[in-house]
C-alpha cells in the first residue's frame, strides 16, 4: 500500500480520477462509451481527442524541460504549421488529392523541425538562456504565421486533411492514434534507446556531461527539434479539426498549458528526471478540467478564475513538501523521556 | 579529572535510509570548551550524525539532549536558534554582500524598520575583533580569501549565541597559514566555553587541535578517546577496522618503465591559463604534477583532455597529430579525465550509481546504441566489487553516497572505457585514508597493466609514491620535469616548487 502511495504518479492519478468523478454528478452517462456508425463515442473519448494536441506539445516540452530548458515558442509553431499546411492545400487544384495533402503536411512538419532546431541552435550553439531564446520565436512566430496566411483566416475543404484532427480510423479518432504513435516513439527513443539517459544527464549537470564525452549540443538540438516537430503535428491537428488556419489564435497560450502539464506530471522545471506518463496524465488533467468547467456550468466570466483555483490546488497536492506539512505533522517524534544515564561512556 | 557535564548528549541514535542503515545505536557527547573530532571513513556516518543533530534529518531512534533537556530539531534554523551552529565545507554566505551584511543577514539592527548601517558595521567589527580578525567590514565578502570567508561564517555562527559549533571539513581548501589562522580562532572560541565539533580528513590537524575524538565505522560507534592517548596508527586501525600493513605496501617507489610515447605535447599552451609546455607521457607511465593550488596543474589536464582549447602548440596522441576540440574527441582517442571538482564537473546528482557509472561508455557509443541491461548489470557489479563502492546498490542515487564512494564511481566511469591515458586531478582530496589507499593502489595496478596516468595531487608524498616522473608547476608554468629517483624527496620537490628551478 505504501509503495502505491509513494509512486510518483499516484497523486496525478488521484486528481484525474477525482475530476472525472466530479463530472458524474453533472453529466448523465459520463463514463459511457458507445459505438455509433463504427466510431467510438463518449465523454472520455472526447477528452482524449480534444486533449491530443496538448498531449503532443507537452511530450516535446517534457524533453526540453528535462534538459533544464523551456520552449515558449510551441504555440507559435502550432500556428505556423497549420498556416503553412492550409496555404499549400488551398493552393491545390484538387484539395482532396492525397498526394497534395501529404506534401503540404510534410512541408509543414519539416518547417516545424527547422524552427525547433533554430531554438536549439540559439540555446546550444550561441548559449542564450532558453526562456529568452524561445521567446524570440514565440513573438516572431505569430507574425510569421500571419504573414503566411496574409492576416486572414485561411479555410480549406479537404477531406484527407480533415482526417488528421477530425477523422476516425479503426473506430478511434485519428488524433488519438497519432498521439499513441508519437508517445510510443518518444518512449522508444528515450527509454529503449539511450537518449533519455543523455537528456537526464545534460539536464542534471551539463558541464559534467560534456566532460563525460556527451555532445550536449547535439542532445539539445535533437530535443528542441523534436519539440518543434511535436508542436507542428499538434498544429496540423488543431487546424485540421476546424478546416482552417488562424495565425492569431491557433495554439494561443498552449505553451503555458504544456508547461503546466509537464509540472503536474512530476518533471521538475530544474531539469533532470522526466516522466512521459506523468506528462500524459498532466495533459489529461488539464483537458478534463476544461471539460468539467463546461459540464458543471461555471459562468463564462469566472472560468479562468475557477481554472486557476483548481490548478493551484492540484499543484499543492502534487508537492511532497506541502503534503508533508499538512498530512504528516503529527508523525514527528515527540521529544520527551529522560535518557538512560548508564549508557554514557566516560573516558575523560 | 572529573568531566564537566556534557552540553550535548546524543544516545542510541539510529537513522535508516532506503537500503542503508546509516547510523545504528550511536552515542555521542560534547563537553563545553573542548574541540571534539568526529572521525571515520567516508560513509561511516559522520555527515549523517551531523545532519541528524542539526535537524536536517529526523532520527529514527535515540535521543538528543542539549544542556540536559531533550530536544528534537525540525530544521537547521531551529537547531541554530537553540545554539547549535554549523559551518560547512562550502562557505554558504553571499559573496556579493559586505562582510557586515553577511554577519547580520536576516537580523540586521533596525530602528523603525530602517537598517542602522553604522551600528551594524560597528558591531560586526567588534565580533570579528573577538576572533582577532581585523577586516574592512564594508568590503564585499568576495574580496577576501576563502579562509577569511570561512572565518566570517564562523563569526556569524558564534554570534548567534552558539553553544555548539560544528565545523564540517573547514580546512580542505585552506593552505597551511590559513589553517593556522583558523586554529587560532578555534582556540579563542574554546576559551569562551564553546564546544566545537570538528570534522577533517587531515590527521595532523586533528592531532594539533582536538582534545577528544569519537570514531565511527559503518554507522556504528567504535569508541570515544582522548586524542593524547591514541596514536595516529591506532586511530587509522580503528577507523578502517584493519591494520595499516595494507597501506605500507605501497611505500617503495614504482619500478622504472620503458614504453612507447603515448601523449606528446609540444609547446602546448593557452593564454591566461598555462604557459606553453612540453610534456611526454609514455605508455604505462605515471606522471605526477606537483605545484601549488592555481599553479596550472588543472589547466594542463584540461588542455590534454580537450576540455579547453589550446591556443598554441601541438599535441600528438599515439604518434598522430590531433586537435582536440571537445572532451568527446579526447574520449574517442581513449583519454579519460577525472576532474578535481566532483560536484560541478563529475556527478550527475539525480541519476543512480548505475547511470553515473555507464555514462561515459554510453556517451562514447552514442544514444542509438544503448548498452543492454545485462551488460550494464555485469559492468556495474564488477566495478562496485572491484572498487569496493558502498553501499553496493546500483540503484541508489549518487547524491546519497559519501564523497569517497562518489569518487570511486567517477573513477569507475572512466575505467569501464579502458582508457590509454587516465588523468586524475586530485582524486584523493577530501576522502578518507582507506579510500585513499585503495585509489593509490589502483593507480599502481593500472600502470602495471600498461595504462598511462597523469596524477595531480597537492600531497607531495602521494605524488612521489606513485609517479615515475614529476612535473613541477609554478605560476602557470611547467618549470621542471624530474625523474623520480633516490635523490628526489618531498624536500627537494618543495624546494623546486618554491624556487622555480631544478635544484
Amino acid at each position: 500500500m505504501s509503495r502505491i502511495l509513494k509512486h510518483r504518479l499516484f497523486w496525478p492519478l488521484v486528481i484525474l480520477v477525482a475530476l472525472l468523478a466530479l463530472n458524474l454528478f453533472f453529466t448523465d452517462n459520463f463514463f459511457k462509451i458507445q459505438m455509433k456508425e463504427g466510431h467510438l463515442y463518449g465523454s472520455l473519448i472526447d477528452i482524449v481527442r480534444f486533449g491530443a494536441p496538448l498531449i503532443l506539445v507537452s511530450l516535446g516540452m517534457t524533453l526540453v524541460i528535462a534538459t533544464s530548458g523551456i520552449d515558449l515558442s510551441v504555440g507559435s509553431v502550432v500556428a505556423i504549421a497549420g498556416a503553412l499546411a492550409c496555404l499549400r492545400i488551398s493552393g491545390l487544384s484538387d484539395q482532396n488529392s492525397v498526394g497534395g495533402v501529404l506534401g503540404a503536411v510534410g512541408l509543414a512538419l519539416v518547417l516545424s523541425v527547422v524552427l525547433g532546431a533554430w531554438n536549439g541552435f540559439l540555446v546550444a550553439g550561441i548559449g542564450i538562456q532558453p526562456i529568452i531564446a524561445t521567446l524570440i520565436l514565440m513573438v516572431a512566430g505569430r507574425g510569421l504565421a500571419q504573414l503566411i496566411t496574409d492576416g486572414q483566416i485561411t479555410t480549406v475543404n479537404s477531406s484527407p486533411y480533415k482526417l488528421i484532427g477530425g477523422g476516425y480510423w479503426l473506430t478511434l479518432p485519428f488524433g488519438i492514434i497519432i498521439v499513441a504513435v508519437v508517445l510510443a516513439l518518444t518512449a522508444f527513443l528515450t527509454r529503449r534507446l539511450a537518449l533519455g539517459l543523455l537528456i537526464e544527464s545534460v539536464g542534471g549537470n551539463a558541464e559534467a556531461s560534456r566532460l563525460a564525452g556527451i555532445s550536449a549540443r547535439g542532445v539539445l538540438m535533437t530535443v528542441y527539434a523534436f519539440c518543434g516537430l511535436c508542436a507542428g503535428i499538434a498544429g496540423l491537428m488543431i487546424s485540421s479539426n476546424v478546416s482552417s488556419a488562424d495565425g492569431n489564435n491557433a495554439g494561443l497560450w498552449i505553451e503555458l498549458d504544456a508547461i503546466l502539464a509537464v509540472v503536474i506530471g512530476g518533471t521538475p522545471l530544474s531539469g533532470g528526471r522526466f516522466s512521459l506518463s506523468g506528462t500524459v496524465l498532466g495533459a489529461l488533467i488539464i483537458q478534463t478540467l476544461t471539460t468539467t468547467i463546461y459540464s458543471i456550468g461555471v459562468p463564462p466570466e469566472t472560468t479562468l478564475l475557477f481554472k486557476a483555483l483548481v490548478v493551484t490546488i492540484v499543484c499543492l497536492i502534487q508537492s511532497p513538501a506541502f503534503r508533508a506539512k499538512v498530512f504528516h505533522r503529527r508523525r514527528r517524534p515527540i521529544a520527551a523521556r529522560p535518557a538512560a544515564e548508564e549508557k554514557v561512556r566516560v573516558s575523560a | 579529572m572529573a568531566a564537566p557535564a556534557p552540553i550535548l548528549r546524543m544516545s542510541g541514535i539510529g537513522k535508516q535510509f532506503p537500503g542503508v542503515k546509516a547510523l545504528d545505536g550511536v552515542d555521542f557527547r560534547l563537553l563545553p570548551g573542548e574541540v571534539h573530532a568526529l572521525m571515520g571513513e567516508n560513509g561511516a556516518g559522520k555527515s549523517t550524525l551531523i545532519k541528524v543533530l542539526t535537524g536536517v534529518y529526523d532520527i529514527d531512534a535515540g535521543e538528543i539532549e542539549l544542556e540536559g533537556r531533550p530536544v528534537a530539531f525540525s530544521s537547521p534554523l531551529a537547531a541554530q536558534q537553540a545554539g547549535i551552529s554549523t559551518v560547512y565545507q562550502e562557505v554558504n554566505l553571499c559573496a556579493n554582500l559586505s562582510v557586515a551584511e553577511n554577519i547580520f543577514i536576516g537580523r540586521e539592527p533596525r530602528r523603525l524598520g530602517r537598517i542602522q548601517w553604522k551600528a551594524m558595521r560597528r558591531r560586526a567589527a567588534e565580533i570579528l575583533a573577538r576572533l582577532d580578525l581585523d577586516l574592512d567590514v564594508s568590503a564585499p565578502l568576495s574580496s577576501y580569501s576563502l579562509a577569511i570567508q570561512q572565518m566570517v561564517a564562523i563569526a556569524r555562527a558564534v554570534d548567534i549565541d552558539a553553544k555548539v559549533l560544528i565545523l564540517d571539513e573547514p580546512t580542505s581548501s585552506l593552505d597551511a597559514g590559513e589553517v593556522a589562522q583558523l586554529f587560532r580562532v578555534m582556540r579563542r572560541l574554546k576559551e569562551q566555553g564553546i564546544a566545537i565539533l570538528f570534522v577533517s580528513h587531515f590527521l595532523d590537524q586533528i592531532y594539533e587541535i582536538s582534545d577528544r575524538m569519537t570514531v565511527l565505522r559503518n554507522g556504528t560507534l567504535v569508541g570515544e578517546y582522548l586524542t593524547s592517548e591514541l596514536s595516529q596508527v591506532e586511530l587509522i586501525g580503528k577507523m578502517i577496522g584493519r591494520e595499516l600493513a595494507d597501506l605500507e605496501k605501497l611505500e617503495e617507489r614504482p619500478p622504472a618503465r620503458e614504453g612507447a610515447p603515448l601523449v606528446e605535447a609540444e609547446q602546448l599552451g593557452r593564454t591566461g591559463a598555462i604557459q606553453p609546455f612540453t610534456l611526454t607521457i609514455h605508455e604505462g607511465e605515471v606522471v605526477g604534477l606537483a605545484g601549488l593550488l592555481g599553479s596550472g596543474r588543472t589547466e594542463i589536464a584540461r588542455l590534454l583532455f580537450g576540455a579547453d582549447h589550446a591556443g598554441t602548440g601541438s599535441l600528438k596522441i599515439g604518434g598522430e597529430q590531433v586537435n582536440l576540440r571537445t572532451p568527446r574527441s579526447a574520449v574517442s582517442r581513449k583519454l579519460a579525465f577525472c576532474s578535481e571538482n566532483r560536484r560541478a564537473e563529475g556527478l550527475i546528482p539525480d541519476l543512480t550509481v548505475r547511470e553515473n557509472l555507464i555514462l561515459a561508455l554510453q556517451a562514447a557509443r552514442g544514444w542509438t546504441r544503448p548498452i543492454p541491461r545485462r551488460k550494464q548489470d555485469e559492468l556495474v557489479e564488477k566495478y562496485i566489487a572491484a572498487l569496493n563502492i558502498r553501499p553496493a546498490n546500483p540503484d541508489q542515487l549518487i547524491k546519497n553516497l559519501s564523497g569517497g564512494n562518489q569518487q570511486k564511481v567517477l573513477l569507475a566511469r572512466w575505467l569501464i572505457l579502458e582508457p590509454r591515458l587516465l588523468i586524475l586531478d586530485e582524486p584523493t582530496r577530501g576522502i578518507d585514508v582507506g579510500a585513499k589507499a585503495e585509489i593509490q593502489r589502483l593507480v599502481a595496478e593500472l600502470s602495471d597493466g600498461g595504462m598511462a596516468v597523469l596524477f595531480i595531487s597537492a600531497e607531495l608524498e602521494e605524488v612521489l609514491r606513485l609517479s615515475h616522473k614529476v612535473g613541477v608547476l609554478r605560476d602557470r608554468r611547467l618549470v621542471a620535469e624530474l625523474d623520480n629517483d633516490e635523490r628526489l624527496t618531498t624536500d627537494t620537490l618543495t624546494e623546486t616548487i618554491a624556487s622555480g628551478a631544478r635544484s
